[in-house]
């Protein structure tokens, strides 16, 4: 009889936002059970927002992840400005909008390069990172800032977008829309990418009902959900754009709506660059009044979630936070099992947590603890099936 | 025929429904009402589960389940409270299995035990926390003997 291995994976990962651990039983080459474990990296944030006033906990939000970083400020400023209904000028929501969507495009093409990078295909991983250089000058342009744009507070916008420097902007999102039209035709055709991805990591669509996955994750499966649509805040209920919805729930599916989704930005942002609104970008708020508020937000990995309860203080009481990856990681269950191990680390990839885990990726033998395999090895292995099936065709 | 009328009708007295604004509604319903309202709201109204979020209160946990409906931006957020010393919920993971990870933070952060519950293991605290000991209970809440007894 097969002996069945623990594959542990993680926790700690450098490079993107959560620490995470995966333990993956496998028999053979294939993954027969899985389980996580999170919480190494939790700060304690929603209690440290207790002890802020509503105008420094939007930078400590901020703080939650370096890769969406607006992400969270946009749900929690919303969420303040719901408790007692503070109507925002337009020029903020435009600006609010062209943040947003500028992060999505950044975002997307991050994962994009590393998944990339785990299939053996660095030539699309240098593309796509390179790429996402321009869009990052379009951040420094805008706020000053690379990443922690520290754009928003409630009522408004801190940064104004000035007009002379609209046209500048443009001209970059023509370059962005041109590097990335070709990203997405040279990631769509290319029959090694389809063979490495196509039915691999499937998820159905009754499981992504079931299990409440948010973003990309739910719209690969079919699930047609987008807070822009559907709770439309900011500019998104001015502006035309696609909902990108794909059946099949696989990596390949995954990855085709991000990289529509990046073309949709960018059509979000020229539309609003296009019409921004004149006016104060500020209701210059004076105080959040008492009662509770919701925010969300469509962030790059799905809906963003804040609550807030204020006793009419300039703290808030309760301060509720749910990240999209809350929602998206207990997928795992449904779509590594079954699989082989040198797709593990693909298909974690793609629901877009945090890849980190993957580099500190070990096979140990069950009943030894003895290292059989380490992280880069798992890689390895991941590119060399990749080779296999060049060297076939 | 609208969604607020349908629940109102299902369940008359036995809530109290509070409209903030066309995207945001707060449902009140005790403890023993509150799966089937739930379960009303996910299985035959098709609302998608968010998230839940627990508030200490001084009479107990107060825990909210916010319910989306995409189709019509709507966010419903039904209002338990679960009464201290002991407070307690029934689970609602065997009908609504997004709802597994939620309760375990609820139960590690502020002390709720959800009956039925299939893992109700730690979740972000380490796993040597000790027990009885839950980060978001407010401090001004709990008399001097229960701090003085940690």
């Amino acid at each position: 009889m097969a002996k069945e291995n623990l594959v542990p994976m993680g926790p700690f990962h450098p490079l993107l936002e959560e620490p995470e651990f995966f333990k993956f039983y496998v028999d053979g080459e294939t993954v027969v059970d899985a389980e996580v474990r999170i919480g190494y990296n939790h700060r304690g944030i929603e209690k440290l927002a207790e002890g802020k006033t509503y105008e420094q906990a939007v930078f400590l939000v901020e703080r939650i992840c370096g890769i969406c970083s607006t992400s969270h400020p946009f749900a929690f400023i919303q969420a303040a400005e719901d408790v007692s209904g503070i109507i925002v000028p337009d020029r903020a929501q435009y600006i609010r909008s062209i943040i947003g969507d500028l992060e999505r495009i950044h975002s997307h093409l991050l994962w994009v390069g590393l998944a990339a990078h785990f299939i053996g295909y660095n030539t699309v991983f240098m593309w796509a990172w390179k790429y996402r250089e321009p869009v990052l000058d379009v951040f420094e342009a805008i706020s000053g800032n690379r990443n922690h744009y520290g754009m928003f507070k409630v009522g408004g916008v801190r940064r104004d977008i000035k007009d002379e420097q609209v046209p500048s902007l443009l001209k970059a999102m023509d370059d962005i829309d041109s590097f990335c039209s070709m990203l997405l035709k040279a990631v769509m055709d290319d029959p090694v990418i389809h063979a490495r991805t196509k039915g691999v990591g499937v998820l159905t669509k009754q499981d992504a009902l079931d299990l409440g996955v948010v973003g990309p994750v739910a719209r690969a499966s079919g699930v047609e959900i987008d807070i822009r649509k559907d709770f439309p805040y900011a500019a998104y209920g001015q502006v035309n754009f696609e909902k990108i919805v794909l059946q099949d729930g696989d990596v390949f599916s995954r990855t085709a709506v991000r990289l529509l989704e990046i073309m949709e930005s960018i059509k979000i942002i020229r539309q609003c660059l296009k019409n921004l609104p004149k006016g104060p970008i500020d209701a210059k708020v004076r105080e959040i009044g008492v009662g509770e508020g919701i925010g969300q937000h469509e962030a790059p990995r799905g809906e963003v979630i804040h609550y807030t309860k204020s006793n009419g203080s300039n703290y808030p009481e309760r301060h509720k936070i749910r990240a999209p990856s809350f929602m998206n990681v207990p997928s795992f269950k449904k779509t590594v099992i079954g699989q082989s191990i040198a797709d593990a680390a693909l298909i974690t990839a793609a629901v877009d947590p945090c890849y980190c885990c993957t580099e500190r990726m070990a096979v140990i033998d069950r009943d030894s603890d003895k290292v059989l395999l380490t992280g880069d090895d798992l890689v390895k292995l991941s590119q060399e099936k990749t080779e296999k099936m060049r060297n076939k065709k | 025929m609208n969604i607020l009328e349908e629940i109102k009708n299902k369940f008359d007295g036995k809530i109290k429904v509070f409209e903030k604004n066309n995207r945001r509604t707060y449902i009140d319903v005790a403890k023993e009402d509150a799966k089937e309202l739930v379960r009303f709201i996910y299985c035959d109204l098709g609302a998608r589960m968010s998230t839940a979020s627990g508030v200490d209160t001084k009479a107990g946990v107060e825990i909210l389940y916010h319910m989306a409906f995409d189709k019509y931006a709507l966010l419903v957020s039904v209002r338990v409270l679960a009464p201290k010393p002991d407070p307690e919920m029934p689970t609602f993971t065997d009908f609504m299995p997004s709802t597994e990870w939620i309760e375990r933070e609820i139960h590690e952060m502020l002390g709720v035990n959800f009956i039925g519950h299939p893992n109700l293991k730690k979740l972000l605290l380490p796993d040597d926390w000790p027990n009885g000991v839950y980060p978001f209970r407010k401090k001004t809440f709990e008399s001097e003997k229960e701090i003085e007894e940690r």
